[in-house]
């Protein structure tokens, strides 16, 4: 191989800004421009498994909600399979996994449509996010657990790698049953009490 | 497929921390606890994939993906280039590459973006489009304008564009934002001074490349990015803790 195999650093991170919207969403900058927006569909059509509705807020040390935040999800289907080369095995047509959630400017309220994932690899069910914002320097990644999972939490390697063990709620959301889907409330706490845990992955 | 080799760790003395006084408004937004080492597991090395078919013929062009037809925007037209490699020298091909800036006057086409600057109805501030197989990437676009803002005291940014980078999987995850040679506003900058050293803020230039520019329709700058990269093995059997 040509490659020199010498250790570049990786690119140094910086704010996605309150602006992030124009790149990555713009529909939520005010305009179109795109025949295909990435992000918004991110189970298709055709995924297997209960379709469900995540919900919730990010906020700050303060307590004020973040009304700039974006936040990117990742997630395996409902076989816990991710659609990947390497994610375990083919998926349906349509399921990337992938998606965007952009807080409303007013309350800081995001929301998402998708399927429940599958245990992955040994780990209970979740779904990977990644966070990026004005004033937050480097993307934060966290994990969302399903509260009806809670036997599985138990044998998750990475919840129980979590200590003190009482941080582990804050990547637990919260089932409700009220409604025609199941929802799951999510809230992340950037700061302070109940503070999330964030990952150096 | 066998699992994919793990990403090496991320060198935190290296990028910017969560805190930085001097940006304001880092100050509530930065978590306060370590973070907790997570051991690559398949939800961090794979990410999303994307196609070329999902992407439309001038998106990467920003001179004509929101211009008016026979129209273009107002500003110096250049040509934003480079390439996305990992730490190992590595190019990352057919990834995601998306930018967003200001237009000439420093104006955002964004519904909170109030500053006085004129928009320009034939510029919409953003393209994208996937690296090839050498991982280079190529923008047509004109150079955003300075701008203020509130920090502390009033500062302002330096002319800049927004760059977001997929990689392979989701812990190669990267927004940054790219400069320009020569700008006198860089180095007085709250935002590019998160970088905790100079070698670090100055990889956040892009240079002069007046060789690229080709014909005489505008000047080129190279903007060469790096994700992080790949352990040499796989790591299956793991150390107990570790």
């Amino acid at each position: 191989m040509a490659y020199s195999g010498d250790k570049e650093k990786e690119t140094p991170s910086q704010t996605a800004g309150p602006y992030v919207h124009i790149g990555l969403a713009s529909s939520a900058a005010g305009f179109e421009i795109y025949d295909k927006t990435f992000g918004q569909d991110i189970a298709g059509p055709h995924a297997e498994g209960e379709r469900i509705r995540v919900h919730g807020q990010v906020t700050d040390g303060d307590g004020a909600a973040l009304t700039d935040v974006m936040i990117e999800l990742w997630q395996a289907n409902a076989q816990g399979r991710y659609a990947h080369p390497a994610g375990g095995g083919p998926v349906e047509p349509g399921f990337r996994g992938w998606g965007r959630a952009m807080s409303d400017f007013d309350t800081g309220e995001w929301v998402f449509d998708t399927v429940k994932p599958g245990a992955v690899d040994g780990q209970a069910p979740h779904i990977s996010f990644w966070l990026v914002a004005r004033g937050i320097n480097i993307g934060l990644h966290t994990r969302m657990y399903f509260s009806d999972d809670a036997a599985l939490h138990a044998q998750d390697p990475i919840m129980a790698s979590i200590e003190p063990a009482l941080r582990r709620a804050t990547l637990i959301a919260t089932r409700s049953d009220e409604d025609t889907v199941p929802i799951y409330r999510f809230d992340i706490r950037l700061q302070g009490h109940g503070e999330t845990v964030f990952f150096d992955v | 497929m066998p699992k994919p080799c793990d990403f090496t760790p991320r060198d935190r003395a290296w990028q910017p921390p969560a805190l930085t006084l001097e940006n304001r408004t880092s100050v509530a937004r930065s978590p306060r606890l370590a973070l907790h080492p997570l051991q690559n597991t398949l939800s961090e090395l794979t990410g999303p994939v994307f196609h070329n078919s999902e992407i439309g013929a001038h998106d990467h062009d920003l001179l004509r993906n929101f211009a008016r037809p026979g129209e273009s925007p107002i500003g110096e037209r250049i040509n934003l280039h480079g390439r996305v490699s990992d730490e190992n020298g590595r190019p990352v091909a057919h990834s995601l590459v998306e930018l967003w800036q200001a237009n000439a006057g420093g104006r955002y086409r964004h519904v909170n973006d109030s500053y006085l600057a004129p928009g320009d109805p034939n510029f919409g501030g953003c393209g994208r489009t996937l690296t090839d197989a050498d991982g280079r990437y190529c923008f047509h676009t004109v150079k955003p304008g300075a701008y203020p803002w509130q920090n502390w005291a009033p500062h302002w940014r330096p002319a800049h564009i927004h760059l977001s980078v997929f990689g392979a999987g989701m812990a190669q995850r990267l927004i940054t934002q790219c400069y320009f040679e020569g700008d006198p506003l860089i180095a007085k900058c709250p935002i590019v001074n998160a970088v905790p050293c100079q070698t670090g803020r100055d990889r956040l230039v892009a240079s002069l490349d007046l060789e690229a520019s080709g014909s005489f329709d505008h000047i080129a700058y190279r903007f060469d990015i790096v994700l992080r990269g790949r352990a040499e093995t796989p790591f299956e059997n793991r150390p107990e803790g570790s």
